[in-house]
């Protein structure tokens, strides 16, 4: 029951800062709030019993691709209101675009058959001894890989911001 | 979940939050009496006896300095600057373990508000995100010297968290978990971790005194450049949480470094004692604060002792030195754990 509570209460607040990233007039606020939202989305994924995952999303995003965001917007001074004024053809085409996307969404939505997920308590899979059996002994390959293509992506990003 | 469960880790959490305060309140006191022993002056010592009234009158003096805020300032993000930095530099004491359990009426009641499985990746999520509050109240102040301190800190801070999550991978490694808890109880008597991590433990120290933001890695206060950094354009008990929060920050890191490598509640001859177990248990807990106390005044004794790094340098030394340190490190502990554990 308490849990239904605190579901109730991370949706709206989840809900409530996605919109406010969308509606904020100041970037800064728009990143702040973006941060919000993945912490509710952290508190969503504790209540399905998958720990690991809250965390390592807290570290990843809140944590690092946030603080990124931050920096930039800081150092680029976006501050000033109006900078973003658009030509109405723009907005025009801004509006249809993400319309379409819109509808693509809804439509696979539509097809999509939602998955009866069990009871959260019951699913162990979340938990962090658990999870590392399985990518290390099922998935070993696949996981190895991405962490190739994760040293290869740093490497790169490496090489490009090199003075010469 | 039981009322009583509830209740009595509630209580606990209120207590925890109250001594972490009041460990705080006389580390600055420390701080400046340590500052006189070692530069040859008797420090504070006329409010109360040893000037042991001097943080009453800090505090007393920050409430009534006058509350200014810049015009041009972002208000809200203004005040929730230094908010967020006290609540986060109060939020990794949840899964410290104080103590072993005391047992009464038959109940065992552990001296840790979560023993959560994941204890070590809490504390990095946590330390991640303690960025913020300075970022976000360095911006906020729109001031130039305030953003540069702002950058400073999140560079430092995102630069040092590599080799310290690094340095942790391996006491993880030897200890096969991630539960504070467990990381504890495997350090018996003076089975430290210590002595099989010299390393990681060099490395760790290091770069918890970089995410402290303690000399001589305080380049993001550094008042012979940045007048006050981050916290410059602050003013009464906003500043006050800011320089509250370093020493929440310092006792913390300290139980940090006591329990993943000093093996936290454990002292030697534990069991040879013959004393019950909540005896042991208050004990084990006294012995923990008395590590904790060691570590605050090594944070006391470098601060006074070593001159501040220049920028270039800190960032040299985190990316170049400690970060490779660290990795050979999980090289060569996954290598003798390979050889030898098996």
């Amino acid at each position: 029951m308490f849990s239904i509570y605190l579901f109730i209460f991370l949706s709206v607040v989840a809900l409530f800062s996605a919109l406010k990233v969308l509606l904020s007039k100041k970037p800064i606020h728009s990143v702040l709030y973006m941060t919000l939202t993945f912490f509710t989305l952290a508190g969503h994924y504790i209540l399905l019993n998958a720990q690991f995952l809250a965390v390592v999303h807290v570290i990843v995003y809140a944590g690092a691709i946030m603080v990124l965001f931050l920096f930039t917007m800081m150092l680029l001074n976006l501050n000033l209101e109006g900078e973003f004024s658009k030509s109405t053809l723009m907005k025009i085409v801004a509006v249809i675009a993400g319309g379409l996307l819109f509808l693509v969404l809804i439509a696979s939505l539509k097809s999509f058959d939602v998955a009866t997920v069990g009871t959260p308590e019951l699913t162990q899979i979340g938990l962090v001894k658990n999870l590392g059996n399985i990518l290390y002994k099922d998935y070993l390959l696949p996981f190895e890989l991405s962490s190739i293509l994760f040293l290869s992506a740093m490497v790169g990003a490496v090489m490009l911001g090199k003075k010469d | 979940m039981d009322i009583q469960f509830v209740l009595y880790k509630l209580a606990l959490a209120g207590i925890i939050l109250l001594v972490s305060l009041v460990i705080a309140m006389y580390a600055t006191l420390a701080e400046r009496k340590v500052a006189g022993f070692f530069q040859d002056r008797l420090g504070p010592n006329r409010a109360g006896t040893f000037g042991l009234l001097q943080p009453v009158a800090d505090g007393v003096k920050l409430f009534m300095k006058e509350e200014f805020m810049p015009a041009t300032a972002d208000k809200f993000l203004y005040l929730l600057g230094p908010c967020l930095t006290m609540l986060v530099a109060l939020l990794s004491s949840a899964v410290i373990p104080w103590g072993k359990s005391i047992n009464i009426g038959g109940v065992d009641y552990s001296l840790q508000v979560a023993d959560i499985n994941i204890g070590v990746l809490y504390v990095f999520a946590v330390v991640s995100i303690g960025v913020y509050g300075v970022m976000i109240g360095g911006w906020a102040s729109n001031n130039k010297y305030a953003l540069m301190g702002a950058v400073r800190a999140a560079s430092q801070m995102i630069s040092y968290e590599l080799a310290m999550s690094m340095s942790i991978v391996t006491i993880v490694m030897t200890t096969g978990s991630l539960s504070l808890n467990e990381i504890v109880a495997q350090q018996p008597g003076i089975h430290w971790n210590v002595w099989t991590q010299p390393i990681g433990f060099l490395v760790f120290t290091i770069c918890v005194f970089a995410e402290c933001n303690r000399a001589p890695f305080d380049l993001p206060e550094c008042e012979t450049e940045l007048i006050g950094g981050y916290h410059t354009e602050y003013s009464s008990m906003k500043l006050g949480f800011y320089l509250f929060s370093e020493y929440i920050n310092m006792f913390i890191a300290s139980a940090m470094i006591s329990s993943l490598y000093f093996g936290g509640y454990n002292f030697p001859f534990i069991n040879d004692l013959g004393l019950s177990q909540n005896v042991l248990t208050l004990l084990g807990t006294g012995i923990f604060f008395c590590k904790i106390g060691v570590f605050i005044f090594l944070f006391m004794w470098i601060r006074w002792t070593l001159p501040r790094f220049r920028y270039d340098q800190l960032m040299r030394f985190g990316w170049k030195t400690l970060l490779p340190l660290a990795i050979a490190n999980v090289i060569l502990t996954g290598f003798f754990h390979l050889l030898f554990k098996n």
